[in-house]
């Protein structure tokens, strides 16, 4: 792994600069730390830092460019008219890779010499029994334009390597000599290693946006392709959900909303006002004991998996629900309006009680934003605690508990694990909170486990509900947090 | 306590509204208020006065209870309004709230109208049978409050959006509305121009007529000018206690004599 080991080199070398340039800046101020611009670590860490970004910085491009650039030199070298029928240059391409993988393999295990390798001709050698024996199993037999272009690829990822290596040494090497021929007492190695600093702390938050923008972008482009497929105006404004493998799918998004709605509804309906009071009574009622003790219990309630809530759903909910509305004569009611385990009130009662300590805490923190003088003037005027948090404290808050509201919805609309196992199957418009009724998220889920070719629509509008889930989840998270913003300029 | 036999002379010729009789008071291990002896007269003003930090508010807050609602703080002692304990288990605080009213020494507006921050109390003890009458007292407190002209045209507008001397004013209406028996100020005038500290004094002077009014202050001719009575504190002690004549020209204790002349404080 010759990656591993040129970064484990840059550190070696960033080390040693950090030796060399602390020592120069002493020895140019004649031994008297007081007499330097900076501490004389700033000194080293900026020689350590100069040897080191740049390096890593290119090595990290380098990696990530190089295989696509000979994957793309590769696969220009194969002719249109060798690419056989029925596959696509794809195909062959995922063919080379394994052949070269193969030969990689099979030099490490010393089946074959480096050389041989290189010059290995596919009707002299049946290549694929060879790479049979050192474990690389391949689909069928190796065609001679494949062989050439797997042999030409190693060439190139040699030669890619080797370059890499002398550049990225060379940058590492020119780094630290720049950075410890300007080393003296009054260069300012502190402002130089504070934009160090900046610089990085701008890199992790730039790679966190740029992997959201990577994530949609995957999104849309499959959606695109599943646009090209399937009518959108089926999608958006159809009326039946009923995919089949026989190519006259009905896709359309609005009975899966409509599911979706209904449980984060009923889910809400649990835990809002369960999860407010909750945090009204610990916020303003419990005192420092039972606060110490309640509120992080109440926090282990979120950190339950949801898998867990979905077992709770399909095993005690579900089962309790049938017993009261269901069974005929045997059940509580001594009705029959349901039937089996899983509904939406089945999904929705467990997804709010999942929902019960995010409510809560993020209410119970709002709460706490209130000032306390704005208690004190109504205490003070003879106003009980009920009459206070009713009329001044809940509606100083109401902004903020609002946008905890939209948060808890947008959280329930992309809850996944528990309408899988408790809201069931069936696509469909209905108002029964006894019947089964389906989502976005189980149906993205069910879409795309098990055998899927990434090319018909029936796989791909897995893509096309995430995507319109994530901008209905977004738009709900803006919202709320601009609620929530606005609100917490109200008390500086 | 060497002034403890002025004092009883005072309870034989004047009504005690609130009397306060050793009190303690703790914030978690710090001692806050010690041993403090102070008899409050009905239809009379009563100034505390004493350097920053002395704990004029914290006693003041005893006086209707709001150190409830400070989780650390802990009251000894006992006072008594109209001869009732007011610690007593029995006493409901809600109640002893309504009847001893407080400004406090930051304006806590609630973020309502205008008009609802000085409705909120009547509406909360029923004082109003109609709309007509709410208005009404909802004016009467405003121009007590010496505010109502600056504010009559925006009783909509929020409480929170008036200017600091605005909304200490605006605090002051909204407790004279409810009507209290005794009114604590915690410097009320903090923030005001002259001509509306003027307008607030001449309120003091009217509710004297009716109430008694306890005013913390850090200015000594406020004091001197609407006070009948003056409390001198420091460090926590009650140091002298008497006639507001009395303590500003002839002060007994050399304490309240070197902060009355500006050398502590
Ligand atoms: N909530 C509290 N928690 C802990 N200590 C407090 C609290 N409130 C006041 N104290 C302490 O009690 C003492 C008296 O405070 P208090 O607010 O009564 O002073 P004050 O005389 O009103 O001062 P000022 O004139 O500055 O308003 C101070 O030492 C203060 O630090
Ligand atoms: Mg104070």
């Amino acid at each position: 792994m010759p990656t591993l080991w040129l970064v484990v080199l840059l550190f070696a070398l960033a080390a040693v600069g950090f030796v060399l340039g602390r020592s120069r800046a002493l020895a140019t101020a004649g031994g008297d730390a007081r007499a330097l611009h900076s501490l004389p670590t700033y000194y080293g860490l900026n020689v350590a830092l100069s040897a080191l970004v740049p390096a890593l910085g290119v090595l990290a491009i380098w990696v990530l460019a190089q295989p696509i650039l000979i994957e793309t030199r590769v696969s220009g070298m194969i002719p249109d008219e060798l690419i056989p029928e029925g596959t696509t240059r794809g195909l062959v391409m995922s063919d080379v890779r394994r052949v070269a993988d193969g030969l990689d393999e099979a030099v490490r295990q010393g089946s074959l010499t480096k050389s041989e390798a290189d010059n290995l001709r596919s009707d002299a050698t049946d290549v694929r029994a060879r790479l049979g024996e050192v474990g690389v199993a391949l689909g069928s037999d190796v065609r001679p334009e494949v062989l050439t272009a797997a042999q030409q690829f190693r060439r190139m990822t040699t030669t890619g390597n080797i370059a890499m290596i002398v550049v990225i040494g060379m940058l590492a090497a020119g780094g630290l000599a720049f950075a410890y021929t300007r080393t003296n007492k009054d260069f300012r190695a502190r402002n130089v290693v504070e934009q160090g600093v900046l610089a990085l702390l701008i890199l992790a938050a730039s790679l966190a946006i740029l992997t959201t923008v990577g994530i949609v972008l995957s999104m849309l482009f499959e959606t695109l392709n599943f646009f090209k497929l399937h009518p959108w105006t089926d999608f958006f404004f159809g009326s039946t959900w009923a995919p089949n493998f026989r190519g006259d799918s009905e896709l359309s998004i609005l009975p899966l909303l409509w599911g979706t709605l209904y449980i984060s509804f009923l889910a809400l309906l649990v835990a809002v006002p369960i999860g407010l009071f909750a945090a009204i009574y610990l916020s303003e009622y419990a005192n420092r004991h039972t606060r110490a003790f309640a509120k992080p219990l109440l926090e282990i309630l979120a950190g339950i998996p949801t898998i867990v809530y979905g077992l709770f759903a399909l095993l005690t909910v579900g089962p309790a629900l049938v017993k009261v509305f269901g069974r005929g004569e045997d059940g509580l009611l001594g009705v029959d309006w349901m039937t089996g385990a899983t509904s939406v009130l089945t999904a929705g009662v467990v997804m709010g009680i999942m929902l019960i300590p995010f409510v809560s805490s993020l209410s119970d923190d709002i709460i706490n934003a209130v000032p306390q003088a704005m208690r004190d003037g109504s205490l003070g005027l003879g106003a009980t605690k009920s009459e206070t948090v009713r009329q001044v404290v809940l509606p100083a808050a109401l902004p903020g508990i609002v946008g905890a509201v939209l948060l808890a919805a947008s959280r329930a609309i992309g809850e996944t694990m528990i309408v899988v196992m408790g809201a069931g199957a069936i696509a469909k418009f209905s108002l029964n909170p006894l019947e089964s009724m389906t989502t976005i998220t189980t149906r993205i889920v069910s879409q795309l486990t098990g055998d899927t070719d990434f090319a018909s629509p029936e796989t791909l509008v897995a893509f096309a509900l995430g995507l319109t889930l994530f901008v209905l989840t977004l738009g709900l998270n803006v919202l709320a947090l601009y609620i929530v913003r606005t609100y917490r300029e109200q008390y500086e | 306590m060497n002034d403890m036999t002025l004092l009883e002379r005072d309870v034989d010729t004047k009504n005690i509204k609130i009397a306060a009789n050793n009190v303690q008071v703790y914030y978690g291990d710090t001692h806050a208020i010690k041993d403090v002896n102070v008899q409050i007269e009905d239809k009379t003003v009563t100034a505390f006065i004493g350097p920053s930090g002395c704990g004029k508010s914290t006693f003041l807050r005893c006086l209707n209870r709001m150190n409830d609602t400070i989780d650390i703080c802990r009251v000894e002692g006992d006072i008594l309004l109209d001869g009732e304990d007011i610690y007593d288990p029995k006493v409901d605080p809600v109640q002893l709230r309504a009847k001893v009213g407080m400004v406090f020494q930051k304006p806590n507006p609630f973020p309502k109208s205008i008009y609802d921050n000085i409705a909120y109390g009547p509406r909360i003890h029923g004082l109003a049978r109609n709309k007509a009458e709410l208005d009404d007292i909802v004016e009467k407190s405003l121009r007590r409050g010496a505010i109502w002209d600056e504010v009559k045209d925006r009783l909509d507008a929020p409480g929170t959006g008036l200017s600091g001397g605005q909304q200490q004013r605006l605090c002051i209406a909204r407790a004279v509305a409810t009507e209290p028996e005794v009114l604590l100020m915690d410097e009320p005038c903090s923030a005001l121009d002259p001509i509306a500290t003027a307008q607030v004094e001449e309120l003091i002077d009217e509710l004297r007529q009716n109430y008694s009014v306890v005013i913390v202050t850090h200015s000594m001719q406020q004091a001197a000018r609407v006070s009948q009575k003056t409390a001198f504190f420091h460090l926590g002690n009650l140091v002298e206690f008497g006639e507001t004549g009395h303590i500003f020209t002839n002060p007994e204790d050399p304490r309240t004599e070197s902060y009355i002349t500006g050398r502590i404080g």
